[in-house]
């Protein structure tokens, strides 16, 4: 069994748990173990990319360097934590100013300079197991269910620093659906934002974006949505004034593994 | 034209402005036209010009969604979004700058709201 560390950052701990639990369960019914760092922190939810922020840094530069001390890549779940984890560790390894700013204030044993890598859970299905082998070990496939995924904006972007996918043209969720025996739909807005946070300032801005985003998919005939992202999700299912379903990839993963129960909706 | 805040926006953002074409792409493809005064292209043209002060006065800084469109589609990779953020970051780290208090918070939750939704936002609205 293969060992990560896994960061599972503070919503997955809350609102998000069935995010968390079933990611949990899958990766042991794949042969991978996920273990918590020690003491982590909440990594903020957005990345700063000003060049003179470094406190707003830290959280995600500890998480980096506790995996990089045991000597193991990192896994994230939450799109959002991937992606400030993700760009924190792209700018440290690049911005010279910026590592030692960050390393003179954490005084580590050894500097921390973008050594540790890391996936998004759905990278590790791609790239540690691979969707031919997580098509094997499914026992209950979605046979006949429309699934469209949603990227939204923090999975794909910045591209130079996310590199999961092509930014315009992702697939990777597309075969994630295909492994588990469902049938991918491909709409315009599913690399578009859903209004994120603005949700606390701006309800009908949050209507306006999620409400696109859900139209789009269902105009191309899903039978529901899945994301990565429980602040997609919280905008999806109660700012869209659409009902069509929205779960976590995880969900459907855990039901296609024969873990969970099949969603009623 | 206030050079210091002009000189502290290009540094913050890392941002060359004089690489832009004002082909207003960033702007054709953010998903907050509609809502700002000032557009993605015209942060980076009025960052040039120096006029940083009418940009941290306006509404536009607490528009953007921090969703990257604009970084990653710009012909020229100028990345609009990191000058946006210099502006607003500029604005909420003066005194009395910040948009949004602890205090706040309890009146903006719901049940369902993710805690992500509001560490993010104080990420953006306050330091
Ligand atoms: S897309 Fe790039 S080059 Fe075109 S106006 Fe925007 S910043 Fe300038
Ligand atoms: S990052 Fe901000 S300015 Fe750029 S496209 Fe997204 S919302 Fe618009």
């Amino acid at each position: 069994m293969e060992t990560f560390t896994y960061y599972p950052g503070c919503t997955l701990r809350t609102k998000a748990k069935d995010l968390d639990t079933y990611a949990r369960a899958s990766a042991e019914a794949l042969g991978i173990a996920l273990e918590e760092p020690a003491d982590w922190q909440c990594c903020g939810g957005a990345y700063t990319t000003a060049r003179d922020e470094i406190a707003t840094k830290l959280s995600a530069v500890r998480t980096l360097n506790s995996a990089k001390e045991q000597g193991r890549a990192l896994i994230t779940v939450c799109s959002a934590c991937h992606n400030v984890i993700k760009q924190t560790n792209y700018d440290i390894s690049r911005d010279e100013d910026m590592a030692m700013k960050v390393n003179n204030y954490l005084q580590l044993p050894e500097p921390y300079a973008g050594e540790t890598t890391v996936y998004h859970y759905l990278e590790m299905l791609r790239d540690v197991v691979g969707f031919d082998k997580l098509k094997e070990k499914v026992v209950a496939p979605l046979k006949g269910v429309k699934i469209a995924a949603y990227y939204g904006c923090l999975l794909l972007r910045p591209s130079a620093a996310l590199a999961m996918d092509d930014p315009e043209n992702p697939t990777i969720m597309e075969d994630f659906i295909r492994a588990i025996g469902a049938t991918p739909v491909i709409y315009a807005q599913r690399n578009e934002c859903c209004g994120g946070y603005i949700t606390l300032e701006d309800k009908s801005q949050a209507a306006k974006r999620s409400g696109a985003v859900m139209g789009s998919a269902k105009d191309q005939g899903a039978d529901m949505l899945i994301t990565a992202c429980p602040l997609c999700l919280y905008n999806l299912k109660k700012n869209s004034g659409s009902d069509l379903p929205v779960y976590y990839f995880t969900e459907i993963l855990a039901q296609a593994l024969g873990l969970k129960e099949g969603n009623d909706e | 034209m206030n050079k210091n805040l002009k000189e502290q926006v290009l540094r913050s953002s890392g941002v060359n402005v004089l690489k832009c074409m004002r082909c207003g792409k960033c702007s054709g493809t953010c998903p907050s036209y509609d809502e700002m005064e000032y557009h993605p292209h015209q942060f980076v043209y009025m960052v040039e010009k120096g006029d940083i002060e009418t940009l941290m006065k306006s509404e536009s800084i607490y528009k953007c969604l921090t969703c990257f469109a604009c970084v990653d589609r710009c012909p020229r990779g100028v990345q609009p979004a990191k000058v946006v953020e210099a502006v607003r970051l500029a604005a909420v780290r003066q005194q009395d700058g910040n948009r949004l208090s602890a205090d706040q918070i309890p009146s903006l939750l719901d049940e369902d709201l993710p805690q992500q939704a509001i560490v993010t936002a104080m990420r953006k609205y306050a330091k």
